[in-house]
């Protein structure tokens, strides 16, 4: 069933969503287009995009458009809700147990061993979009592609703007794609 | 209910106004919730805040569930999580429902071309920052891990379990050697 699925993957991605947004996009990305094959990679990154154009969280931006998406209005409640259970829960703890968790070795121990592995993800997560494992719903299609994504590599690496950034690839988009057909 | 009522619209407006996700949000809840409420010790924020980033989850959530819970236990942690949920929720569905009715447009199927390589590209940007920020051997870990995910299909999870693992030998052999 659809939203015992949807409620699965979510609750996956919120435990396991250590490292913040983007880590937990890799997470997202390996429920939705690899193992679920519920969108294709170039959907996906159509909602990456949206999340980040709109306020709040992009876990939740994703998870609830995404949700809609695969299993409509209900789909968008199961996974926005399931996406924030793990957080709930774990942080009641954590609040009730900060002191002895604070200097806790192996808790230190293994937070440290997770954070190259969510830079890893995070690394993988943009080297699946670049080269997906089939041709269909590629976000990187002709030479246009990797100009504007070198550019906008430099220009984030200079911290512009992440939405300013995406509504100029919205205007590139517009002018290499669109206007060539009605001229 | 009065105080319930009034944490839950600081976090709805948090949630409102923050564009660009965690990292943004930070600065706005210290200034709601430390300045203009008064609701928690600064120092005691900052200690709690540095839990929040190390736990799963999106670090906005995490940071409402602790600062309800310090105030009004379970339901203050619930009342705050809602708060900051529901702009998000309620926007992003009005988007997905009015979107998918103009994905098929030519003007906006030419824009998403353009737009996605740029988001490759901000997803990229901050892995580049942090490995920066990590030592050779942890980047190297980062440059395997991302091929393992990449090119043998390994699950992201089995992988940080991995991480976790490790991370607590390391951490039991080095008490040993104390």
């Amino acid at each position: 069933m659809i939203y015992l699925q949807l409620l699965y993957s979510y609750l996956k991605i919120g435990f396991f969503g250590f490292g913040g947004g983007y880590a937990m996009l890799s997470l997202i990305q390996n429920e939705v287009v690899v193992q679920n094959q519920w969108m294709t990679n170039a959907q996906f990154t159509d909602i990456v995009a949206i999340s980040q154009m709109t306020p709040g969280p992009i876990a939740i931006n994703s998870a609830t458009y995404i949700g809609y998406t695969v299993a409509g209005f209900w789909g968008s409640v199961v996974a926005t809700t399931a996406v924030c259970l793990p957080a709930l829960t774990l942080m009641i703890l954590i609040t009730r147990f900060f002191l002895q968790l604070r200097d806790n070795r192996y808790v230190k121990g293994a937070i440290a061993g997770m954070k190259p592995i969510v830079v890893g993800m995070i690394g993988a997560a943009a080297l699946l979009l670049m080269f997906p494992k089939s041709a269909d719903g590629a976000s990187f299609i002709d030479g246009w592609s990797w100009a504007l994504f070198a550019v906008a590599m430099a220009a984030s690496l200079k911290k512009v703007n992440p939405i300013l950034l995406i509504v100029l690839g919205a205007m590139a988009g517009v002018a290499i794609y669109y206007l060539p057909t009605i001229m | 209910m009065n105080r319930y009522l009034q944490l839950f619209f600081s976090f709805l407006k948090i949630g409102v106004f923050t564009f660009g996700g965690g990292y943004a949000m930070i600065p706005i809840i210290e200034k709601e919730v430390i300045d203009n409420r008064c609701w928690i010790e600064r120092k005691e924020f900052l200690d709690l805040l540095t839990l929040a980033q190390s736990a799963p989850g999106p670090i906005s959530l995490n940071t409402a569930v602790f600062v309800g819970y310090k105030l009004y236990g379970y339901r203050g942690a619930l009342t705050a999580l809602a708060g900051v949920v529901l702009p998000s929720f309620l926007i992003i569905l009005t988007v997905a429902i009015f979107f998918t009715q103009i994905r098929h447009n030519q003007i906006v199927d030419a824009a998403f071309k353009g737009i996605r390589p740029i988001v490759v590209a901000l997803m990229f940007a901050p892995a580049l920052g942090f490995a920066r920020s990590i030592s050779g051997v942890a980047t190297a870990v980062a440059a395997a891990v991302a091929l393992l995910i990449w090119y043998a299909g390994i699950s992201p999870i089995l992988l940080l379990l991995a991480g976790a693992v490790i991370g607590i030998l390391l951490a039991a052999r080095r008490g040993k050697e104390v």
